[in-house]
Formats: C-alpha cells, structure tokens, sequence
C-alpha cells in the first residue's frame, strides 16, 4: 500500500524541479517543435499578432541555405576529423599508462589537465602559438614580425611556414587548427574512460593468454580491444554528440566572427547557425535548425548502437 | 655427452631470457619515450601561456622566440586585470556560481531523496521521462527559452543567469543512485524513532553522500566560470557580464598584431581557479566526469 501521506510529500519534495522542469525543458521541446513547423515564424512578429500557417517551410528553407549546408559541412567534417584522431591518440595512450607503474599517477594526472580549462581562454593561447604576428598579409607592405611559435618549430624542422589562421589563410589550414585544438581538448575525457576501462579487465585473460604464447598484438586486437569495446563505444558516441554540438572552440580561436578576418563566419557550424537565426529573430529557422541537430544526433547515436550491438562484446 | 648436452640447454636458455629482458626493456623505453613525448605536447600550451604573459612585448615579437622571458613583466597581470575589468567580472562570477550551486544542491537533494525512498504513483515513470530530457541537445531549449526570459523581463539580470539551470537532471540521477545506496533499514529506524524525514536526509543521507555533492558543487562552479554562450544572449551588459564572456570581449583580436602577453596574463588569470580546483580536488572531478561526458 502506497500510503498518502508518503505520495502528497514526495510530490512536494519535487515540486521545485516540477516547476522548473516545466518551464525551461518541457515547454521549450513543445514551443520548439510548434515553432519549427510555422511557417516563417518570428518572435518580433508574433508579439504583433500575426498567424502563421503550418507547414515544412522552415526544414526547406534551412536545408537551401548556403550558410547552413556550410555549418553542416564544417561540423561533419570536425567530427570525422576529430573522433577518431582523438579516440586512437587515447586509446594509445590509455593502453601505455596501463602497461606501466613508475610515474603512472604523475602522468595520468598531466593528461587530464585539458579537461579542466576553459575551452574559450586555452582557444585564445592556441590562436596566440598558431598566429603570424604582423599585419597586411599577402600586400606589398606586408610586415611580419614573428611567425609564431608553431611555425618556428616547423621551420626548425626545415618546413616551410605556414598562414594558419591569419587573413587570406586557407580552409584546411583552419580546420587543421581547430582539429589540434579539439582533439588536444577531447582527449583527457577519453583517457580517463578507456584507462578506467583497462583497469578493470580481468588479469586471467592476459595470464592465459601468456601460457598460450600468444604474440603481443594479437594479444591487444583479440583480447584488449574486444573486452574495451563498452567503453570505446561510450567514448565514440560521446564525441560524436559534441563534435556535433562543436561551438565554443571555435570563438575560443576564431572569436566570435567564426572565422579568418578575410572571410567571417566561415567556419560557421551548426550551433552557431542556430544561434545567427536566434539573434535576427527567425525563431522558425532556429527551431528547425535545432531539430535537424537532434534528428542528426539521434540517427548518428543509433547506428553507433547498432554497430555496437554487433561488434561490442560484453 | 649428456651432461655437455644439459651446459648447451641451460646458456640457451640463458641467452633467451636476456634477449627477452633487453626485448621488455627497450619496449619498456619506448611505451615511456610515447608517454612523455605526449604529456609534454599536452602540457605545452600552458607553458606558452605562462611565459608569454611574463614577456614583454618586444620580446615576444622577436622572431626567434625565448623560452623563458629575459626579464619577467608580472605587471603585464596587473595591466590584464584592469584592462578586461577582471575584478567586476570574477566577483559576477561567483555570486552567479555560488548561489546557483546552493540553490541546485536543494532541489537535487530532495529530488533525489524523492525519487530513491519515496513511494509514489508514477515514480519510475516519472524518472524515465527525467532521464529521456538528457539525450536532447541544449540548444533546443534555449531558443524557448530566449523567449521566455524576454517576456519574463528578466533580460540583463543574474536570474537570467541562474533559474533556467537550476534543475539538472544528471545530477538528480547521479545522487539518486547514491541515496540508493544508503539501507532502507536506516531510514524505517529513523521513522520508528519519530524522525522526520527532513532531519534523516539533513543528518544521515546528505553526510553519508558527501562525495557526490562535491563532485556535483565542482562541476557547477565549472560550469559558471566556463558558460559562455548563454550569458552571451541574455545578459551580456557591464553589470552582469561572465568571466569567460568578458575575456572574449575584451580581446576581441585574435589574429594580427595584438598585445598577446597581456592577454596572455588575462587568460593565466582566468585559468588560475580551475588549476587550483584540480590541484586540490581531482579524485571528485573525474569521479563525476567519468559518469558525464559532459563538460563543465
């Protein structure tokens, strides 16, 4: 017997989450979706007391922008870029730790120090080591002072330095930039996870297989990889959800004209379309915007599930 | 013969199992080379960082560049702190961090106290749908929520910065599974004894979950001091302006010839608490981490 007493004071105890969940989480998924199929829906608008007409308008006029299938270009292209770099560097990584006692905590405490930094502020000293300090690139006068810091180890090397994010710097230039600051960001999560992973993996197994004689690698790919699988599939479908959500790394290099100064916005992604239609009151284009992201996210969640099922071993 | 025989089996044997300790050990020098190789490319931007800002700014436009100043600028910190009105902004910061935890820490603990000892209709449901919330995107709220604030009038205001972010279903889920943890024996000893419920959860169940709570207060102040985005669309005046929203704001230039050790100073400074946090409460940041995969 539930007693009512007990039911009256539970429902008080989560009253404040309620109320709160109501208005800031419930309501926005209902008003997000209501908006997203109004046909050119305006907040600005809306106030004034016009109707709009119910339709797909907003995912057709989203889906022929130029900027949008731009950000959607960019993120997908962050993602692939950076989820796998960033999933085998830890996986590495994790599997080195693993093997070793002396100065295993020193080391695993430096490899997660990326994780608790402001991705904003660690941006702008990525953008201070990548940058060309100088100005008027690529005129006559242009005046250069110092390559900076990541071309004078190129330059050590003997390569030739490169324009990374300055003016008149190229697209993959600006993407390899952003992938080495992602990945150097997305790594110490990945570590922990996968470390953890290895961690609790039964030593029989290793014993076993090493009274069998069974060479290191086949020892890593038969043994290590499959009985990790769980926590590789938890760190893949993580990362795929923030790359795709990828925002703040961006403005943290870029500033918020989210691009080289010769060519703003050009490293746009989806958020932060998401966010242009908010600020210039196309609440409709934002809303469909938002609901491809989940959509996106979604599919991308479930055929990681699906491969999962097929190849995680539990 | 045979014992000739048994001297040659016994060197091989000898000499393979030298070949396989020279063979762990130059595997040993490389699994180490690897690891230190990393850690320093993981630490160096830091490094960068922190000597950049002690440089002047003739120094730091040489172009053969120093790695270590030749004459430590400190006042290059001092100039930081004035230039992006560091003070004004870490003292928003923290009121907006402080109050949003302690308010968020109640709603969670009776939330989660609720939802573990509580019997009542619709619970598990109830908790299905709380836990359904998490896998949607964050941006799907805000553009409603944009509009809510507006027509609350609560544009430019620190409940902007706080209200909307009070609940967070993770945090009500992580807690929960601890006050599971905790015997029902305890809690049917308390109420035969008369206690209410309020003082079993003030005095048994919130001692006993100490580390969840930390990990919970950390990663909130985290999250204050890191917001970036929202703050950015509803209250980015003087007054109430966030830390990382006016380091941005204040260094607008990323490319060019800027002033990078001052900046440089201002970004050290913004970085300084979260390194102290990390110092001193590691084990509670990635205990709550390695169950989140959210950031901040």
């Amino acid at each position: 017997m539930v007693d009512n007493k007990q039911q009256w004071k539970a429902w008080l105890y989560l009253s404040p989450a309620i109320v709160l969940l109501l208005v800031f989480t419930v309501w926005p998924i209902i008003n997000t979706i209501r908006m997203a199929f109004l046909e050119g829906y305006s907040g600005l608008q809306a106030v004034g007391g016009i109707n709009y007409s119910f339709g797909f308008g907003n995912f057709v006029k989203v889906i022929h922008y130029n900027k949008f299938i731009n950000c959607l270009k960019t993120t997908i292209l962050l993602c692939v870029l950076t989820v796998p770099i960033s999933t085998f560097l830890a996986l590495l990584i994790a599997v080195a730790l693993n093997s070793i006692k002396f100065l295993q905590k020193g080391l695993q405490t430096i490899f997660f120090l990326p994780y608790v930094t402001n991705s904003i502020a660690i941006g702008m000293v990525f953008a201070a080591m990548f940058n060309i300090v100088g100005s008027f690139y690529g005129t006559e006068n242009e005046i250069i002072v110092t390559a900076g810091i990541i071309n004078n180890v190129i330059e050590f090397f003997g390569g030739q330095s490169v324009n990374w994010i300055n003016y008149g710097s190229t697209y993959t230039a600006n993407i390899i930039v952003l992938t080495v600051y992602i990945v150097w960001n997305a790594l110490p999560f990945k570590i922990l996870v996968l470390l953890g992973g290895l961690q609790s993996i039964n030593t029989q197994y290793y014993d076993a297989a090493k009274v069998d004689g069974t060479p290191k690698r086949r020892v890593f790919t038969h043994i290590t990889v499959p009985l990790l699988s769980p926590m590789l599939a938890y760190v893949i479908i993580t990362g795929f959800i923030g790359g795709f959500k990828e925002y703040s790394s961006i403005v943290g290099i870029f500033g918020e004209t989210m691009g080289p100064a010769d060519d703003a916005r050009r490293l746009n992604t989806m958020v932060g379309f998401i966010y242009d239609a908010l600020s210039t009151n196309s609440q409709g284009t934002a809303s469909a915007a938002a609901l491809i992201l989940f959509g996106i996210i979604l599919v991308v969640t479930l055929i990681n599930t699906m491969v999962g099922k097929k190849k995680v071993h539990y | 013969m045979s014992e000739s025989n048994g001297v040659m089996q016994n060197r091989d044997m000898q000499r393979i199992a030298l070949k396989q300790k020279i063979l762990k050990g130059t595997a040993l020098f490389f699994v180490y080379a690897f690891l230190i190789i990393m850690a320093l490319i993981v630490l160096f931007p830091f490094y960068w960082m922190v000597i950049s800002s002690l440089k002047t700014l003739a120094e730091y436009r040489l172009s053969a560049p120093t790695f270590w100043p030749r004459q430590v600028m400190l006042s290059n910190y001092a100039e930081a702190f004035t230039a992006a009105n560091l003070g004004k902004l870490f003292v928003n910061t923290m009121y907006v961090g402080v109050v949003s935890t302690l308010l968020s820490l109640v709603i969670t603990v009776l939330s989660a106290f609720a939802f573990a000892r509580l019997e009542f209709k619709g619970r598990e449901t109830m908790f299905g749908l709380l836990l359904a919330t998490m896998m949607i995107p964050g941006e799907l709220f805000t553009i409603t929520n944009y509009a809510t604030v507006t027509r609350l009038g609560w544009m430019n205001s620190f409940k902007v910065l706080i209200v909307p972010f009070l609940v967070s279903v993770f945090y009500i889920f992580l807690l929960r599974q601890n006050f599971l943890q905790i015997p029902n024996e305890l809690y049917l000893a308390a109420k035969v004894d008369g206690t209410s419920d309020l003082k079993y959860l003030w005095k048994v169940m919130v001692p006993l979950s100490m580390p969840t709570l930390i990990s919970i207060t950390i990663l909130k102040m985290m999250g204050a001091w890191n917001s970036y985005i929202w703050p950015r669309l509803v209250a980015n005046d003087a007054a109430h302006q966030m830390i990382t929203n006016g380091l941005r704001n204040a260094f607008t230039d990323t490319t060019g010839d800027v002033n990078y050790p001052v900046q440089m100073a201002a970004v050290a400074i913004v970085s300084a608490p979260l390194f102290l946090i990390f110092v001193f409460l590691r084990k509670y940041i990635m205990a709550g981490v390695s169950r989140s995969g959210i950031k901040g």
